[in-house]
């Protein structure tokens, strides 16, 4: 089977630091992929170099078969590919339906829209708020308050939501239940198996072992900047997961999982 | 033993189950300062709106119909004409955490393009003025694409083009100011600003009309269209609004754009304000449109405020410096107040800010 989106030897560095190491990455059609690691083994930079948040200083991405150059964000988000990131990348002062629908606001229709770019607001609302109690978020008491009165776990539920609510192809999530109560969290995974079901594909980068192990397909173990192996979770224990990203225990070889 | 380990299992469970009731929370400890702090924070221009309410009363007090009289709050107007314009160009570089020292230069370069396309070359009046325009706004992109494309601070940028676009104007127009007579008689429209319309006592130049006109539609834009939004965003949080989907380097550069038309028009309208083109005028419209911008509530690290409050701030500035002169106090004692207006202000914004309810 074809992966939906690959990347092939990609490399970045900072000044001295390699980041990537000519690191290779597969995400298969319908599939929840896990990606661990310690922390600065380069998950983030991996992500971003798929997402079109950085430039990679080297190698390829594929979406669909078909070779991208992503240079921004925005690129990435015109194929269909969300990302929520660590920093979950919202205007403070802005109001949450606001931050939703960031960069593809709704005009209204007719002279008012097409003229007057005078954004439909009322409809905006309404899909924000639609979407959030499909998250269960109901203690967001007005979808006009500014985000940064909201608590992290919300601000976090209100990320998640909108790459929910407007990814096609892949969904990203960095970190998506660090900040979350119990409640929350547990919505988040459901949120995510809902997505599979939907036949979309999840990168999920995150330290929680559990969750990992519920919900991913595969686990793609990140080290120094490389991919050391891809694992299934129903063959190993989280314990074996954490010895591979630690370095404590040698990867199996390649080919047994992959 | 089994027992216990079956229930700590499905503590997830257990809390899916909760009610999914809206919260709702009593508002018991705010009080009346909290509540007074949550309004400004919601409506941050309402803070220039009490002030400027608060000195027309009191100047109307003190002062009885020489200052309370449609001519006189008229006149105010007029005055503040120039500086509310530039100062509109100065918001929308302000709401984006970034600040335009050269909006001064641009307003009268553009004029006196306008003026010596007109009279040295003999082109005319109507296309000076459009090449005019097009000249304050390719400034003003120059600006715009070395804040957002070479990445260098705003700061630096506008400081550097206030000097090149003044010591190019004084090279270009040979330090020669066009006289009053001679626009009256060959080239009337580039006086159109200074038209009046009388009502009763009141007197509106169209200049002030522009003004009014321009922040109405400016406050429109920020708040109704997706460009104001991002221009809020980007302001915020450049990277945040970068990665949700922005196009950040376009928004900057369209802001720095506009605000250098807006100045050309501000320079349009000082033609038809002092009647003649002078090369040395306006010499301090850059700071007094900073002035009238963190008067006027907006905040210097952007992302917050309205250019409602700007035109507020101007008209501030305006009613104080009127209100003063007809008291007779020495022109000094504008200055010291303005002076305090603003450290008030700034004190203002800080205090707003903590609020995060």
């Amino acid at each position: 089977m074809e992966p939906i989106l690959k990347g092939r030897n990609l490399v970045k560095r900072y000044g001295r630091v390699t980041a990537l190491d000519h690191c290779d990455f597969d995400l298969m059609p319908g599939e929840i992929l896990a990606v661990i690691g310690d922390n600065g083994a380069g998950k983030s930079s991996l992500i971003k170099a798929v997402s079109g948040a950085v430039i990679p200083d080297d190698g390829e991405v594929w979406l669909e078969g078909r070779k991208v150059n992503f240079t921004s964000p925005i690129d990435a988000r015109n194929e269909g590919i969300e990302t929520v990131y660590q920093t979950l990348a919202m205007s403070p002062a802005l109001s949450i339906a606001d931050n939703m629908f960031m960069g593809r606001e709704i005009r209204k229709p007719g002279f008012r829209g097409k003229w007057m770019r005078q954004l439909d607001r009322a409809e905006m609302e309404r899909l924000a708020r639609e979407k959030l109690t499909e998250l269960g978020l109901m203690t967001i008491q007005n979808i006009n308050q500014a985000v940064e009165t909201l608590s992290g776990g919300q601000r976090q539920g209100v990320a998640v939501a909108r790459a929910a609510a407007f990814g096609s192809k892949v969904i990203i999530l960095d970190e998506p239940t660090a900040a979350l109560g119990v409640k929350e969290s547990r919505r988040v995974l459901e949120l995510i198996m809902d997505v599979k079901s939907r036949g979309i594909p999840i990168i999920l980068i995150s330290h929680n072992m559990p969750h990992v192990f519920e919900v991913a397909d595969r686990i793609h173990v990140h080290r120094l900047g490389k991919r050391l192996c891809v694992i299934d979770p129903k063959d190993y224990t989280m314990s074996d997961a954490v010895a591979f990203m630690t370095g404590a225990k040698e990867p199996p070889s390649e080919d047994a999982a992959a | 033993m089994s027992d216990t380990s079956g229930k700590t299992d499905d503590f997830e469970v257990k809390a899916t189950r909760q009610p999914e009731a809206v919260a709702e929370f009593e508002d018991t400890h705010r009080g009346l300062i909290g509540t007074v702090q949550h309004l400004l924070h919601v409506n941050p221009s309402l803070v220039p709106l009490i002030v400027l309410v608060a000195s027309i009363v009191i100047f109307g007090l003190l002062l009885g119909t020489k200052f309370f009289s449609p001519f006189a709050l008229t006149l105010i107007l007029q005055q503040v004409q120039i500086v509310g314009i530039v100062a509109a160009a100065q918001s929308l570089v302000i709401l984006t955490a970034g600040i335009d020292l050269s909006v001064g230069a641009i307003m009268v370069m553009s004029s006196v393009v306008m003026g010596q396309f007109t009279f040295r070359y003999g082109i005319p009046v109507e296309i000076s003025v459009a090449c005019g325009l097009l000249c304050g706004a390719l400034i003003g992109f120059v600006n715009g694409w070395l804040v957002a494309r070479v990445k260098l601070p705003p700061f630096i940028v506008t400081l550097g083009m206030w000097q090149i676009v003044l010591a190019t104007n004084f090279l270009y127009s040979a330090n020669e100011t066009i006289r009053s007579q001679d626009i009256e008689a060959q080239a009337p429209l580039l006086q159109f600003f200074g038209n009046t319309i009388q009502l009763g006592g009141a007197r509106l130049t169209f200049g002030v009309v522009f003004m009014l006109v321009l922040v109405f539609v400016l406050a429109y834009a920020l708040k109704h269209t997706a460009w104001g939004r991002h221009v809020y965003a980007v302001g915020d949080d450049p990277e945040a609004a970068e990665l949700s989907g922005v196009n950040v380097k376009r928004t900057l550069i369209s802001v720095y754009a506009l605000a250098g038309l807006i100045c050309a028009f501000a320079g349009w309208a000082l033609i038809g304000r002092i009647g003649s083109v002078s090369p040395t005028s306006g010499q301090l419209a850059n700071i007094e449109s900073i002035t009238a911008v963190v008067i006027g509530g907006i905040s210097l690290f952007g992302g917050r405020g309205s250019i409602m409050g700007t035109l507020f701030g101007a008209l501030i500035v305006g009613v104080f410096t009127l209100g003063l002169r007809l008291w007779g106090a020495d022109a000094q004692w504008t200055y010291l107040l303005i002076g305090v207006l603003i450290i008030a202000a700034v004190g203002v914004d800080q205090w707003i800010r903590k609020v995060s309810v």
